[in-house]
């Protein structure tokens, strides 16, 4: 497990969560994450992996990716992954995104 | 540094080891090999060989500290002698000993325990999972572990290089002066055929059994004339972790369309007829294989001489339906294996040594026709890792991959070509456990690869509609899906020592990071 | 050629294994499925994965079909809208009538339209699983000319029919009879309802073999295991082979002789004769019942 943190920058328009919610499974070849305001502004990211040494790094910048695209600030990502697909986490971060907002 | 024929880098002699012969090959030209003698007690009229406990075993035998003792892994995830055992000998102050087991389960767990208290300094396996590899991947056995293979075990203590000072024997049924077998009793376990070279060459072999019965104990599997002494204990194993109950054929969609297409492959290569033999693993995939086989068998009226391996109820189905003249059984996988190895006399007993033996005047697996194989890596040479995960840590071994992928005319790898995120072919294996010379197919449910130098076969698999594909493409349609994945990252110790079948060197495991 | 629909295979639409392996499994179309396989808590979440599906996996080998939620639940729409943007070949719409099919139709067009796709290239599947749209199965098929085929739904129907459903199937043989009548005379394709006992092969065979026999063109799956089976009742006889073989080879003959019209057995042979011919030895050489 390791924790990265995304300072927030100054030049886009930045959306809030205001609850807390969950997307995804504990399955095989699936991901759950579970989102979570925070007063930081930053983008927190807790990630566990079945394949950390192998993909780690492609999962971070997946979820970190659908995060800004979605323009989305103050937030803490918990993700278990179990082996997912870089399009199983886009869309479950969005979905679970979504259902925060 | 030294390297192997496949150019893996060893050092010419690794501490706790000795010296490293590198992997030269699958099949040596050196053929004039010799036993070792053994050095026995002879047991005269009116000696009594029962004992009354194991502690009374244990003062007759005299283990001193650096010893060497072996047991079999016939009672598998059920074993509770390999523990009970060394519990006895940690209580003595023993240390330092090798234990040479023919392979380590999860329940050999209070292994890991004697492990950093240095009872135990040496391991020897075929194959290993749980808690021990666990601990021996992070470095905490003070020696490399070594780890053989089915064949490989036998060579090495009928040869000497491996040498056992007290062979402990776990038996389901015993009698007075040391007969034993496996098919009766509360822990039976079937056939003993990894036992066979411990009683056989060990100094002293020790009987430990929870069914003693009056001489003599019918049918015989291991003599008497190999047996010191014999200890009746309470229980030697759990029944439900020795044999599963029936052995069912897996539901998974994408196990049963490899399974389909492996079938398909060995169709087109024309070994399906008369006469023909087959092995397979009792795993879900390997399994659905020899349903498929059995359907097209079945179809063609073809009869074949045998099945070989770990025998499952399924192969004692395709016997009793006429579908094979015999079963070469080496250990039984579940209760219908064991009834039929008890009542059938055309399921034959092998020993460990005739079933894959390289330095014998002929193993079982030379006669094999057809073998499928599972595999954890396999590269673009079609080397094969089955030993350790692709974290680095070790979970699992040959067992009888390599011998019998070295002997079958025909070894297909069959495996998803993605397991989770996990690409399977990659560049090179973490570890290779199997030379890619002695691989001729791999089969995933995304498309088939044959070896390249088994250019009749590729020519065979052109004229049917099978996805064929080079492996480098096969790895690449992976890598498209899943990503590439980043190497994992190893230190320079060295915590385990792969030997090939011939007691060569083919690889050594790392420490992970 | 023209797409085979001997078997459409229903995937659940929140499971990403089975997406990812859903195009290899044999079937000639996936059906990846919104409705019911997708508990209502996870609506949002399947559609925004089986979008993503679409996207990223590579589908080419199969008919890609999308079961949306009807359009009457707050889901359907939505539905519609998220999934016609990443260009499904095909959606499967349920409970399918008149009126709800022309909505589909509108709505397509204009996200066809707003995405820059050609306006009719998302095709249509009526699912027909009530007692109205069985009886208008006509006009549902009229209703846009993105319909290549209807799929008949007999649990739901029977349960419209307030009737039980059996093994057998006695209950939905007007059914598949009018389905696979109207069908044939709008020359779409006809794909039966599922076998849901997924570990009776005997009965499976069967009902397909049942289903053919009405004039069905093919049948859903519930289980990648039924796939090959399903195939094998589909799979052209010998009698139909030879017969289309001997089509096509008259019709070299007359090419040769440069006849425009011919015929075989007294029989005229016109373009539809033809196409079927080619189409069952298309098939046979695929199945590896005649060399190419």
């Amino acid at each position: 497990m390791f924790l990265i943190i995304v300072e927030k920058s100054n030049e886009v328009i930045y959306i809030k969560i205001t609850k807390i919610a969950k997307a995804g499974t504990l399955e095989s070849n699936d991901i759950l994450i579970m989102v979570m305001p925070n007063d930081s502004g930053n983008i927190e990211l807790e990630l566990e992996s079945i394949v950390m040494q192998q993909f780690g790094d492609v999962i971070e910048q997946v979820i970190l990716h659908k995060v800004k695209e979605m323009g989305i600030e103050g937030i803490t990502i918990k993700a278990q992954d179990k082996g997912a697909l870089d399009y199983t986490i886009g869309a479950r971060v969005e979905t679970a995104i979504k259902r925060a907002i | 540094m030294i390297k192997t024929v496949l150019g893996r880098e060893l050092p010419a002699y690794i501490e706790g080891y000795g010296e490293v012969k590198p992997f030269q090959g699958a099949v040596s030209n050196e053929r004039i090999k010799t036993r070792k003698a053994v050095k026995l007690t002879s047991v005269i009229p009116r000696d009594q060989k029962v004992l009354a406990s194991l502690d009374q075993a244990l003062d007759k035998l005299n283990i001193i500290d650096g010893m060497t003792i072996s047991f079999h892994h016939h009672l598998r995830n059920g074993d509770h002698v390999l523990n009970m055992v060394l519990e006895a000998l940690a209580k003595r102050g023993i240390k330092n000993l090798t234990v040479a087991a023919s392979s380590i389960f999860p329940i050999h767990a209070p292994l890991v325990e004697h492990i950093k208290n240095e009872v135990v300094t040496g391991i020897v396996a075929n194959y290993m999972s749980g808690p021990v590899p666990e601990a021996i991947s992070r470095g905490e056995l003070k020696k490399p572990a070594l780890m053989q293979t089915h064949g490989g075990r036998p060579r090495a203590i009928e040869s000497g290089d491996l040498h056992i000072d007290v062979a402990f024997i776990a038996a389901p049924t015993a009698d007075t002066y040391g007969n034993i077998n496996g098919v009766e009793g509360k822990s039976a376990c079937g056939a003993l055929g990894y036992a066979v070279s411990d009683a056989e060459y060990a100094d002293k072999t020790v009987v430990i059994t929870d069914n003693l019965v009056p001489y003599p104990a019918c049918p015989i599997e291991i003599s008497q004339v190999f047996i010191d002494y014999v200890v009746q204990v309470e229980s030697i194993g759990d029944p439900r972790g020795i044999v599963s109950g029936t052995t069912k054929i897996t539901k998974d969609p994408v196990a049963l369309l490899i399974a389909r297409m492996a079938a398909q492959v060995i169709q087109a290569s024309g070994l399906i007829k008369d006469g023909m033999s087959f092995q397979t693993g009792a795993g879900g995939t390997s399994l659905a294989v020899a349903a498929e086989l059995k359907d097209i068998m079945k179809r063609e009226g073809v009869i074949g001489s045998f099945a070989a391996g770990g025998i499952t109820g399924y192969l004692v189905e395709m016997l009793e339906e006429g579908l094979f003249r015999a079963l070469f059984d080496v250990q039984c996988f579940d209760l219908e294996a064991i009834k039929s190895y008890r009542n059938n006399k055309q399921h034959q007993f092998m020993s460990a040594s005739m079933y894959g033996n390289p330095h014998t005047k002929g193993a079982v697996v030379n006669n094999l026709d057809i073998m499928i194989l599972g595999a954890t890596e396999i590269d673009i040479a079609f080397n094969v890792n089955v030993t350790t995960g692709s974290d680095g840590v070790i979970m699992g071994g040959s067992g009888g991959h390599s011998d019998t992928a070295a002997g079958a005319k025909l070894s297909i790898v069959v495996t998803n070509l993605m397991k989770a995120r996990l690409p399977i072919i990659k560049d090179k294996v973490t570890t290779i456990t199997t030379p890619g010379e002695s691989i001729d197919v791999v089969v995933t449910e995304r498309g088939i690869a044959v070896n390249p130098r088994r250019v009749d076969l590729i020519e065979k698999l052109r004229k049917t509609e099978l996805p064929l594909l080079t492996i480098e493409e096969l790895k690449l349609k992976a890598e498209k899906i899943t990503g590439v994945p980043k190497a994992i990252k190893t230190s320079d110790k060295i915590v385990a020592v792969v030997e090939y079948r011939d007691g060569s060197v083919i690889d050594v495991v790392r420490m992970v990071d | 050629m023209q797409k085979l629909r001997r078997t459409m295979l229903f995937m659940p639409g929140n499971n990403p294994g089975m997406l990812q392996d859903a195009a290899i499994l044999g079937a000639d179309a996936i059906i990846l499925d919104l409705e019911d396989a997708v508990s209502l808590t996870e609506k949002d979440s399947a559609r925004i994965l089986v979008r993503d599906a679409i996207k990223y996996i590579d589908y080419s080998q199969v008919e890609v079909v999308v079961r949306v939620n009807p359009l009457d639940t707050e889901f359907g729409p939505q539905d519609v809208d998220v999934i016609a943007r990443v260009k499904p070949d095909t959606l499967l719409v349920p409970k399918a009538d008149v009126e709800e099919i022309k909505l589909v139709d509108i709505m397509l067009a204009k996200i066809e339209e707003e995405e820059g796709y050609l306006v009719g290239s998302i095709k249509i599947i009526a699912l027909i699983e009530t007692a109205l749209g069985l009886e208008t199965v006509y006009e549902v098929i009229k209703a846009s000319q993105r319909m290549v085929g209807v799929l008949l739904g007999g649990e739901d129907l029977t349960a419209d029919l307030g009737i039980t459903r059996t093994k057998e199937g006695e209950e939905i043989f007007y059914a598949r009879n009018k389905v696979a009548t109207v069908c044939r005379a709008l020359r779409v394709d006809a794909i039966d309802t599922p076998f849901t006992d997924t570990n009776d092969y005997e009965g499976l065979t069967k009902d397909t073999a049942r289903a053919k026999s009405l004039g069905l063109t093919g049948k859903s799956a519930i289980n990648p295991r039924q796939i090959e089976i399903i195939h094998a009742v589909f799979a052209p006889t010998e009698v139909e082979l030879k017969q289309a073989l001997r089509v096509l080879a008259a019709m070299e003959e007359a090419e040769k002789e440069g006849k425009g019209v011919f015929s075989l057995d007294g029989k005229m042979i016109d373009a539809p004769v033809i196409n079927r011919a080619r189409t069952t030895v298309e098939l046979g050489q695929r199945l590896g019942l005649i060399e190419r």
